[in-house]
């Protein structure tokens, strides 16, 4: 099934040997991985392992990049790649001394500048105000906010443009259970309905039941590239969490054979 | 990887002006302290030289364009800064937004509210305080808008070198303070220690300030005048590309 729809269109995400480096350290050490368009990709893996820093890579505001990287085609971070991409980072940026409305109509103008297109501008934010489910918030000052609302009132924002591929670092940390289940909805109706492409991490191992297809990370590297089923299927595990811990155990033992 | 900055969007610097506008608007406080303060310590000078106008007279011209480059340098520093540790320019950078966009948006934005500003101080110190000007008071305000820019610019710059508020605001008696001294505010620059001077020379505060000491003196306006307002304007220009350059897509 997989296979099928990779063969449709090409990968959303295409890494080879990808490698970053911060300061004196490798944070990333050349990963290979796909992202298949219209589907939610996990990215899991404990705090720390480099998933933040792949996604900076993802949407280009990373330095000290090498491998190839491209992402809808082209390489990250290429101007005509930008407003294609939505990037929602762990700490809401927004602007707090602003409302909800004015933070999401600045943005829109960047995105869709000209008066020409005021109508679609107000629109997208009312939509993505929407989307968000914060419509009863929308005139207040966001530095008001809960933790919450400020981490929706950011993917609001993210949502704007109508991107193709939107990248989500832990945008589930800190909400409550309802929350965060509606928050997952909202991901799958956008790959579903409108075909985006979901790119989300979490430390929070069972969020990966929810994803179509998961990236295990672990101290910059990728252990597993797979779907949820056939991770817990090939290690015997009854969940991913499981699962993840099997790989780790078997990794830990391949490096000690081959250092013997 | 990265491709040239585009240049600059009309439509985009204006939404940034706006937005900018529109943060200070939630902000009362900060408007009220950046209009009224330059007005009341103006009117303070004023009496400090009750007995001697024409001390009052040089000082305060210099005052007029000094208070707009200050205010702007502080504000623009620390909204750059906020701008930077919210993550949101970084957000903006991965956006299609120029450089240019951003920069001249703050520069449109604060330079509103320096024309607001100094329109306010320079209206009391002619009017109301007898700030006897032989030239235009109008060209009092072209140098005090280049002196926001000016402020605008600097700020802009040493915010990349901020990690902290902290920081930010030392940076103005770094930036600042050795300006003030040497701009010849209080001894004529040429009876400085020569090496003094010579700094002085290529201090822009010391233009800003000369400038505007042209129109208190001349009805016309002079050719030092013209060297005085290209200068401060050219360090403007400047000291804004120099901030561009350091707002970086990509950052480790």
């Amino acid at each position: 099934m997989m296979n099928s729809s990779r063969a449709t269109g090409p990968s959303a995400v295409e890494a080879r040997a990808l490698t970053v480096v911060r300061g004196d350290r490798t944070v990333l050490r050349g990963l290979d991985f796909t992202v298949e368009p219209g589907r939610i990709t996990g990215l899991l893996g404990p705090s720390g392992c480099g998933k933040s820093t792949l996604m900076r890579a993802v949407v280009g505001s990373q330095a000290k990049v090498t491998g190839t990287l491209h992402v809808l085609g082209r390489p990250a971070g290429h101007a005509a790649v930008r407003n294609r991409v939505g990037y929602v980072t762990q700490a809401p940026s927004v602007y707090t001394d602003l409302t909800v409305r004015q933070n999401l109509d600045y943005f829109a103008a960047v995105l869709l500048p000209g008066r020409a297109h005021r109508a679609a501008r107000e629109e997208a934010v009312t939509r993505a105000i929407g989307d968000v489910d914060l419509a009863s918030h929308a005139e207040a000052l966001a530095g008001n906010l809960s933790g919450g609302q400020l981490s929706r009132v950011s993917l609001a924002v993210a949502l704007l443009g109508t991107p193709e591929l939107l990248v989500l670092d832990e945008p589930t940390v800190g909400l409550d259970p309802v929350l965060r289940r509606d928050l997952w909805n909202l991901f799958h109706s956008l790959a579903t309905e409108r075909g985006t492409t979901v790119l989300v991490s979490s430390h929070v191992m069972d969020e990966a039941e929810r994803c179509h297809r998961l990236l295990l990370m672990r101290d910059g590297e990728i252990l597993a590239d797979d779907t949820p089923d056939a991770l817990r299927t090939r290690t015997g595990s009854a969940t991913v969490e499981d699962a993840f811990l099997h790989l780790v155990d078997e990794a830990a033992a391949t490096r000690q054979e081959t250092t013997r | 990887m990265s491709t040239a900055a585009p240049a600059l969007s009309t439509a985009r610097t204006l939404a940034t002006a706006a937005r900018v506008l529109r943060q200070l608007r939630h902000d009362p406080r900060t408007i009220a302290l950046l209009l009224v303060l330059p007005v009341l310590l103006i009117t303070l000078l004023r009496y400090v030289f009750d007995s001697g106008p024409g001390t009052f007279d040089s000082i305060g011209a210099s005052l007029l364009g000094i208070f707009p480059l200050i205010t702007m340098f502080l504000v623009t520093s620390i909204a750059t800064l906020r701008e930077r540790t919210s993550g949101t320019l970084e957000r903006l950078l991965a956006m299609p937004l120029g450089k240019g966009d951003l920069i001249a948006g703050y520069a449109l934005a604060f330079g509103a509210v320096a024309v607001l500003q100094s329109v306010l101080a320079t209206a009391v110190s002619v009017w109301a305080l007898g700030l006897d000007v032989v030239g235009s008071p109008w060209l009092l305000l072209v140098v005090a808008l280049l002196d926001a820019l000016l402020g605008t610019a600097l700020g802009l710059f040493v915010s990349a070198f901020a990690t902290s508020e902290f920081q930010a605001v030392q940076f103005m008696p770094a930036v600042i303070f050795p300006q003030l001294l040497l701009c010849g505010l209080f001894t004529p620059r040429d009876q400085m220690h020569p090496a003094l001077e010579a700094v002085s020379d290529v201090l822009p505060m010391s233009y800003a300030v000369d400038g505007m000491n042209q129109v208190l003196t001349h009805t016309d306006i002079t050719a030092d005048f013209y060297r005085d307002i290209l200068i401060v304007a050219g360090c403007a220009l400047l000291v804004l590309c120099l901030g561009a350059a350091t707002l970086r897509r990509r950052t480790g």
